[in-house]
């Protein structure tokens, strides 16, 4: 490491989900960003997915307010239509170059009105849509785009291809916006790290006519299904054949296209997401066309995320989405019908054909050729499958001092991996870049807020279409013009996205116009989007409170799509009643709390080390609490990593650095017995094994508690002294047991308490590292025979190169299906396994002289205890339940805390280390900062009417009231009344629920809205 | 269209509204007749406000809270539900059919029962 100047800005190049979260938690901690896209939009991959697994949340519905947040942050710089062209310098300073492209329209002047795309004669084929249907030459990349401006395809434009032609657009523009003489400029920009995120491009089968893909229009690509499946996508969510449009009753997914493949695509690597993204598709399409058959062809079934088993199990059983393991023959078109002829080998060898209207070839992932030549100017290593190359413990680090990597560019992966690998290379930045913390950020100026107490109700309404989510079955003008009776308002207007960048400015401008005092938004639900139109308000000048919501789209359109007249009278309805609450309104301010700039971290394993050592390394003091007297946790019971690094050795080095760290203070044999506080403001109260106690202060935390391999109660285990558990193998082989060292046949069983009723999950871990210890035996003596016995072998990713290596080897990999699991019988010294052979069709008897059990991976038993102390969930299996399965994957619904590692889900060391990167920065948001604002959500005394009968004190489950007894005139009887500890009240409002005399409510349900609310519920 | 009951459902904000939000991602349908007031717990609906329904017309008053043990607040599931005895007694009072009040629990993930709630409800009450 230098010891020269830090610069306090960082680079992330690429705006995609991974991208956006990396520059969001840079520059909620004290760095400047500047987040360059190469494209028109911010948004990547996940703004063109309909659905995301295994929540089947709307894709853009949640991306959303994250791409709004990015594009109003004053600390995030977007940098639209740019590629980097060099880096020099070293860690800490570099110097990027960027070529920009025009636009050739002025972002300044576009209010992004559409009539250029209206008046443009020009069609071509639309990638937003992954081509299909059209787009315009100038264009805006998605609808709820952001930057919200329009630009223009110089290679599609008439214009510009033949100087003096065509021109409409620039005629129609009032704005004059467009600029046909724009040009390409080249930015140098200072910054002390890069963040590489550019993504990743889906397979193109087309070259390769694989499957006949590009022969026959009713072939077609996951993502093309995706289009189709989305309401906002070329065919408004309904699913027709391309060919003729007829209505789609079979239809087929083909799997690992492009993935798994050295012969045809030259990409050996598993894409990792494409089997969770076809049941996601096929369930869903299941929903879009009642009785619609769906098959899905695959080779193993790769659902190892968490909730991916049983959303598998879910598809198969209950949406009927039929699996077929097989070998894929071929794919032939019917000339006539235009349906396609599937021929295919299936589990029993039997050569099958069968007939389908649609196939979806489930495209994977692949580093598309400018991201290659990004990486050669980055000067970083890739991997052998054009990844890039990391180490498994510092999992968003390149080969470049300074450089950091996160998302599909280290290697094909999901949404919540992605997520968490961006907060993770946040947490790196931070770490190299802390003392230069807060040197370039810009402070928020705040616009005064306006006093609205003498004002009169001023009511504004914003009705969203939602594209056609609402519109479609809502009459959003009838809704409109009925709005505009309602009392005391003054502005209606309509917005086709309410949550659109263009749609929050033009908010802003209206409050102002027309001094408007209370806001109506009539769309989606507040769970997802009242924050941000909060901010909104905030920015306007007025209070956030004085904010409703009117669920027209969650609770109506969707839910009465087949009464348009029912749900627009509903409509009315919802709107009236939050006009009837608003209007009741009242600002009310967020306490702000100054915060311990302190972290905790519970667990002294690799995660928790990897968490305490980054946020110490940022620059915080750091508790780190581990209940045994060892740091290292689960990790000390490993060997390699799938890549083959040396666990201990890793370890080892990891516990040094926190050992040595001056600003992390270990409490070994001391665990957490008790919480009290809330964010920026924890008391935690330890308790030694000897029963001493005391208590530390801090301002967010992180559980990486770990887990536990499961004991097997089956296959004969602790009688059979052959059969062993992988972590005791492990161990035995190690040591050179001489059992091990002379066994010359090998037999690994998978999935031993994975994967089956009570524990529907995938340990993840376990493929990989049979197949890894199969290889090594078969290494040190080629005589030996290594079977695996598997239900689907889950290498995921670049793992798969394992998996091949060990087929070469001639290791024997025998599928088994949970009702016919594999018999293990001791015969002396031998033992027998007994399990079906599907290409022979009959048993087959192993004789063995060890039997390795992939034992699975359980929570600790004690994480209930501290979901109870920190009022954190567990899940059904026992494992810590995130805030949000896909955007918020280590944060907890409690906020300040956080999650990493094991306790989450079993993962391997990487993603481990990644997690508790991640859990850092996100936790490093919170002490960053001096203080932090509290909810606005909080209980309030009605002094005129308590009369402190205390009843509300009892039922408070924060012990937030207390009793007070005031003398207000000498003389009299001092007046009882109760007072409220706004850091400790959480809003629930059961005091108000209680309250006999009116005396106590909740700021924005107060019983006055409420009653208003029903009264207007019920007048229609 | 008259003949379509008013029910007003009390939802609150951590399970039973997001369930509702979830019925909608789902595309469940059910009866329209239904008026959801977000609060953020069960335990912060006022008997009070259950009466006052009534008495302004509507037909059926219903309270969803978290699954019982699963309150976002600890147990204000729990207080609501040892509330609504007294809210039943006051209903036979004022000489409400017990029929038009009901509690459910459901957990954020359970849209089905959510629409399942409102569907009989509504059912129930078209009886009446």
């Amino acid at each position: 490491m230098t010891d020269g100047k830090k610069v306090g800005s960082v680079m992330i190049v690429g705006g995609g989900v991974a991208g956006i979260q990396a520059a969001l938690d840079l520059a909620d901690s004290g760095f400047y960003v500047y987040l360059v896209e190469k494209a028109g939009a911010i948004g990547g991959t996940m703004v063109q997915l309909d659905k995301t697994f295994p929540t089947n949340d709307c894709s853009m519905c949640i991306i959303a307010p994250k791409l709004v947040e990015c594009g109003r942050h004053l600390n995030i710089h977007l940098l639209t239509l740019c590629e980097v062209t060099g880096i020099i310098g070293v860690a800490g300073d570099f110097a990027v170059t960027l070529r920009q492209s025009p636009r050739y329209v002025d972002m300044n002047k576009c209010i992004a009105c559409g009539v250029c795309t209206d008046n443009c004669p020009k069609k071509i084929d639309n990638d937003y849509n992954a081509g299909i249907g059209k787009r315009r030459a100038i264009y805006l990349r998605y609808p709820q785009a952001v930057p919200l401006k329009y630009q223009i395809d110089p290679a599609a434009c008439i214009r510009l291809q033949k100087p003096g032609a065509c021109g409409f657009c620039e005629k129609v523009c009032d704005a004059g916006a467009i600029n046909f003489t724009d040009v390409e400029k080249i930015h140098r920009i200072n910054v002390g790290a890069v963040i590489l995120a550019p993504g990743f491009e889906v397979f193109d089968p087309r070259p390769s006519e694989m499957w006949g893909y590009g022969s026959n229009v009713n072939i077609i690509t996951s993502l093309q299904l995706e289009r189709y499946l989305s309401t906002s996508g070329p065919t408004e969510g309904h699913l027709k054949r391309p060919l003729d449009g007829k209505p789609v009753r079979k239809m087929a997914f083909l799997q690992c296209v492009g993935s798994r493949d050295e012969n045809l695509c030259g990409n050996g690597y598993c894409s990792s997401v494409c089997c969770m993204s076809a049941i996601k598709e096929a369930v869903l399409a299941k929903e879009h066309v009642p009785g619609l058959q769906t098959s899905i062809f695959y080779m193993d079934m790769r659902t190892h995320g968490k909730g991916f088993d049983q959303y598998l199990e879910q598809a198969r059983r209950e949406a009927g989405v039929r699996f077929v393991r097989c070998r894929m023959g071929g794919v032939e078109t019917d000339e006539e019908s235009g349906d396609l002829r599937l021929r295919y080998v299936n589990e029993n060898g039997r050569q099958i054909e069968d007939f389908f209207d649609l196939v979806v070839l489930a495209v994977g992932m692949q580093t598309p050729k400018q991201v290659l030549d990004l990486a050669r100017v980055a000067d970083i290593r890739l991997t052998a499958d054009n990844f890039a190359a990391t180490s498994d413990f510092a999992p968003v680090k390149t080969s470049r001092e300074g450089i950091f990597t996160c998302g599909a560019i280290a290697g094909p992966k999901d949404i919540p991996q992605s997520v968490v690998e961006g907060s993770a290379a946040a947490a790196a930045v931070a770490e190299l870049l802390a003392p230069a913390r807060g040197e370039m950020t810009i402070l928020p100026t705040f616009s005064e807020e306006r006093d609205i107490s003498g004002e009169e109700v001023r009511i504004g309404i914003f009705i969203c279409h939602c594209g056609t989510n609402i519109a479609g079955v809502v009459d959003v003008k009838d809704l409109a013009e009925y709005s505009v009776t309602l009392p005391d308002v003054v502005h209606v207007e309509r917005k086709l996205f309410s949550c659109s960048q263009d749609s929050q400015e033009s908010i802003i401008q209206l409050i102002g116009e027309h001094r408007l005092n209370r806001i109506v938004i009539a769309a989606c639900t507040p769970r997802t989007h009242e924050p941000l139109f909060r901010e909104t308000l905030k920015v306007a000048g007025l209070n956030e409170c004085l904010l409703e919501m009117a669920n027209i789209r969650n609770q109506n359109s969707w839910v009465h799509g087949n009464n348009p007249v029912g749900a627009t009278n509903k409509a009315k309805d919802l709107v009236r009643m939050a006009v009837a609450k608003v209007t009741f309104g009242e600002a009310s301010h967020a306490t702000t709390m100054p915060v311990v700039q302190k972290g905790l971290v519970i667990g002294g394993g690799v995660a928790g080390m990897t968490a305490a050592l980054n946020l110490a390394q940022q620059g915080f003091t750091v508790h780190l609490v581990e209940r045994t007297d060892t740091l290292g946790g689960n990790a000390l019971n490993l060997k390699y990593t799938w890549s083959g690094e040396h666990v201990r050795t890793q370890v080892a080095k990891l516990i040094d650095r926190v050992i040595c760290n001056e600003r992390i203070i270990i409490h070994k044999e001391w665990t957490v017995t008790e919480v009290t506080g809330f964010v920026g403001n924890f008391h935690s109260t330890l308790t030694s094994k000897n029963g001493e106690t005391k208590v530390i202060e801090y301002g967010a935390g992180i559980v990486a508690i770990g887990g536990q391999a499961a004991v097997p109660s089956e296959y004969n285990y602790g009688s059979i002294t052959g059969v062993v558990t992988s972590v005791q193998f492990d161990k035995l082989h190690e040591f050179k047991e001489k059992h091990v060292k002379l066994a010359k046949r090998f037999v690994f069983i998978q999935c031993v308490g994975s994967r089956e009723e009570g524990h529907m999950y995938c340990s993840k871990v376990c493929c990989t590292h049979a197949v890894q210890s199969a290889i090594t035996l078969k290494k040190e003596n080629p005589d030996r025979n290594v079977y695996i016995l598997y239900r689907d072998m889950r290498t995921y990713a670049q793992r798969e190169s394992l998996y091949k290596e060990a087929r070469k080897l001639g290791i024997i990999f025998i599928n088994y299906e949970m009702h016919g699991k594999p018999r293990v019988t001791g015969r002396g010294a031998e033992i027998e396994v007994e399990v079906w052979d599907h290409v022979l069709h009959q048993p087959l008897l192993i004789v063995a002289d060890m039997v390795i059990l992939a034992v699975a991976i359980r929570p600790r038993e004690d994480a209930e205890k501290i979901g109870k102390l920190y009022k954190v969930p567990v899940d059904g299996h026992g494992f810590f339940h995130e805030a949000h399965a896909k955007l918020r994957p280590v944060d907890f619904s409690t906020e300040g805390m956080f999650v990493a590692g094991l306790a989450h889900y079993p993962k391997p060391v990487e993603e481990s280390v990644a997690q508790a990167l991640a859990a850092s920065a996100r936790a490093a948001t919170i002490l960053a900062k001096p203080e932090v604002q509290l909810d606005t959500i909080k209980a309030i005394v009605d002094e005129e009417f308590c009369d402190g009968c205390a009843l509300c004190i009892d039922v408070c489950p924060y012990h937030a009231i207390t009793l007070l007894e005031q003398t207000a005139v000498a003389g009299e009887a001092p007046k009882k009344l109760v007072r409220i500890n706004v850091a400790q009240c959480k809003g629930c409002g059961i005091c108000q629920g209680t309250c006999p005399k009116r005396g106590i409510y909740v700021a924005g349900f107060t019983i006055k809205q409420v009653l208003a609310q029903l009264q207007a519920a019920l007048a229609g | 269209m008259d003949l379509e009951p008013k029910i007003i459902a009390f939802c609150c904000n951590w399970c039973s509204y997001a369930a509702a939000d979830l019925a909608g991602t789902a595309r469940m349908q059910y009866p329209v007749s239904v008026r959801i007031i977000r609060m953020m717990c069960s335990g912060m609906v006022h008997p009070e406000l259950v009466v006052e329904a009534l008495k302004m017309g509507a037909d059926a008053v219903m309270i969803l809270g978290c699954r019982l043990g699963e309150c976002h607040y600890q147990d204000g599931n729990h207080k609501a539900l040892a509330r609504s005895g007294m809210i039943i007694e006051l209903l036979d009072d004022l000489g409400y059919e017990r029929e038009r009040f009901s509690l459910h629990w459901l957990s954020s993930a359970e849209p089905l029962v959510f629409v399942n709630a409102v569907t009989e409800t509504a059912e129930r009450i078209r009886r009446l």
